[in-house]
């Protein structure tokens, strides 16, 4: 039901979202343009509470060395001294800053970096031997709220996950989380579905697409029903001693999914396997029956290669 | 990408400087020239040393400028009746040495709630103290500082921290003649303030008991406890899950025979703080010598568990089992 699928954040395959620390997609500047505009209509979804300003640094300081040495011809940093330059060709921006002082940037520096990286940012506080979610930005979430969960602790944000305290999975994934190392950052997939291709599914917006979900018809699953995977990454972060915890949502129609037949067979699977507090709790519950039929076609009980990717 | 994914970093020794009669600061700068990774106020490195058939594993806090990434700088005190590790950096390390040293981790961090910072160093426990304050300095936050020391020629970096934080900085003599009192200084302190304590055990716990004493909250309490590895006589060990016998030396702790012998449980701090390397006792003879602050009074009675780093077995026949 639940696994414990954490493992380094190593690079595995060259072209895969694991090649480098932080995946650049095609999708780039529209998921950016995306984020601006979900900004603009509530700018709450970036929140920051003032003590995690050196841990906002961190997190521009890490994408800006990663982003630049991963993807030179999109991302060049320059230094001189404190005197920062940053080339985003993607985007057209080219800005100069002095690291460390606010002022001189557009934004405080956690928002002016996420305003560039694509996925959901949570900045996580260390201390008195657990984690808070003091900073974030968020606006391609899986109904979830910074705006709510702002200055909460790791257990009280993690409170709605059924069955998973009582198995003991927090107090086991906080422990680990607490120990994780600047130079070896830890990733883990995690995963629910959406209806339609739409990356804020937030509490927010819940009367924009919590309906779409009353859509689905054993015709239209192909089309309508997403796979939602999130590609979770943990950072230490040096300056603050805080955590980074990046979650980037890729989204797959179960069209397209099931072009891999190994991976309609195993959705298949795992759909049709899945707890009944799972199916509510993930909010699949008025779908799911019409996509685990629908997948069936591509489950003839054969076996499966080890790993997620393709064969 | 080597600053922010990587294990260990291969560095060479580019100077050793003498700072006290019992002092030395080495300066490391990376093999390939590149940065080292960013660190702060409190981080410290682990230094590989191998001396003879053993690696011998270090913790030292970092100093050196927090914003210069070309190089890191410790600071060693020789403690002549050690195990060997301050001396083999004192008489076996020579400039251009190449060694291996860790990334930076940081068990005393800066809490970034606090509305001022009280920061107290005892003799080389200056060493973690001189980079927060920097790390303060440069993020502009409010702190006071004290250097307590035997002698003003025993204090390492003395006119160096008190030219550059002037007012902010105190220097205590304690010895037999000058009893200073660090109570006075911990009772008069504004609500919101967070302590920062690291130097001699009996420093360290006066903080602790004058704070808990004053109702000072736990979570602005904080101490930096290096403990170097127990001696002891030798006695042998089971590794069960690894299927190994191997003999702990006198000089050595019981997690270095362990890596001796080719298993590699994880690690931190080694000086029995962390709690990263605690480990499952399944059967022992003689006694459990424990040494850490990490296990609590009932978990050391109970007899399941020991932190390898600093920990001992003794008495009779002294045989452990662990689950490794």
């Amino acid at each position: 039901m639940y696994a414990v699928n954490l493992e380094p954040h190593t690079p595995v395959k060259k072209g895969s979202v694991f090649e480098f620390p932080f995946d650049v997609d095609e999708h780039y500047v529209s998921e950016m343009k995306d984020r601006a505009l979900v900004l603009d209509e509530d700018p709450l979804r970036c929140q920051s509470l003032p003590h995690m300003e050196a841990a906002g640094w961190d997190t521009l300081e890490l994408i800006m060395e990663s982003k630049a040495a991963a993807y030179p011809e999109h991302f060049s940093l320059s230094k001189d001294g404190d005197k920062w330059r940053w080339i985003n060709r993607p985007m057209g921006i080219d800005d100069t800053f002095i690291f460390g002082n606010t002022s001189t940037l557009p934004y405080g520096p956690m928002e002016y970096i996420t305003r560039q990286a694509q996925g959901d940012f949570a900045v996580l506080d260390q201390r008195d031997g657990n984690l808070w979610m003091d900073a974030g930005i968020v606006t391609t979430q899986a109904d979830w709220s910074l705006d709510f969960d702002i200055g909460m602790n790791f257990f009280e944000w993690h409170a709605p996950v059924p069955l998973a305290h009582e198995l003991g999975i927090f107090k086991r994934a906080l422990k680990f989380l607490l120990n994780v190392q600047h130079g070896k950052p830890a990733r883990r997939l995690n995963w629910t579905m959406t209806i339609n291709p739409r990356l804020d599914t937030s509490p927010e917006n819940y009367h924009k697409w919590g309906k779409d979900r009353l859509t689905v018809t054993p015709e239209n699953v192909g089309e309508k029903v997403y796979l939602r995977v999130e590609l979770q990454t943990f950072w230490r972060l040096p300056r603050s001693n805080g955590l980074l915890f990046p979650i980037r949502c890729y989204l797959i129609s179960m069209e397209e999914l099931s072009s891999i037949p190994k991976w309609g067979c195993r959705l298949h699977r795992v759909l049709g396997s899945l707890p009944q507090e799972l199916r509510d709790y993930k909010g699949l519950t008025s779908y799911i029956d019409d996509t685990v039929a629908w997948l069936s076609k591509f489950d003839q009980g054969q076996e499966t290669s080890p790993g997620t990717f393709p064969d | 990408m080597k600053n922010i994914v990587g294990n260990k970093i291969n560095a060479i020794v580019e100077s050793i400087t003498p700072v006290t009669e019992s002092i030395k600061r080495f300066k490391f700068i990376p093999e390939d020239g590149g940065e080292m990774p960013v660190f702060a106020g409190g981080a410290h490195i682990v230094v590989e040393m191998p001396d003879g058939d053993i690696i011998r594993r270090n913790p030292y806090s970092l100093m050196g400028n927090i914003d210069d990434r070309s190089s890191y700088s410790i600071s060693v005190l020789q403690v002549k009746e050690g195990r060997g590790g301050s001396n083999y950096m004192h008489n076996n390390v020579k400039e251009g040495d190449k060694l291996t040293i860790s990334y930076p981790v940081n068990l005393f961090a800066l809490g970034w709630k606090a509305h001022k910072h009280l920061l107290i160093a005892g003799g080389i426990g200056i060493t973690p103290i001189i980079s927060q304050a920097q790390t303060l300095m440069q993020r502009m936050l409010p702190f006071e500082m004290h250097y307590i020391a035997r002698s003003e020629e025993k204090a390492a970096y003395l006119n160096e921290l008190s030219q550059l934080y002037g007012k902010r900085f105190h220097f205590h003599v304690r010895n037999k003649n000058s009893r200073w009192s660090v109570d006075p200084l911990l009772l008069n302190q504004p609500v919101g303030t967070h302590v920062y304590a690291c130097g001699p055990e009996k420093l360290m716990n006066n903080v602790v008991d004058t704070c808990t004493q004053a109702g000072w909250d736990k979570s602005t309490v904080h101490i930096e406890r290096f403990l170097a590895p127990a001696s002891g006589k030798p006695y042998t060990i089971e590794l069960k899950e690894s299927q190994k016998h191997i003999t702990v030396r006198k000089n050595q702790s019981m997690l270095e025979a362990i890596e001796q012998a080719g298993v590699n449980p994880p690690y931190l701090c080694r000086g029995g703080a962390c709690g990263q390397c605690e480990t499952q006792v399944v059967s022992f003879s003689g006694t459990l010598s424990h040494h850490d602050h990490f296990l609590s009074d009932e978990e050391k009675a109970s007899g399941k568990k020991i932190m390898p780093c600093v920990s001992r077995v003794e008495g009779d026949n002294p045989h452990i089992v662990l689950e490794r």
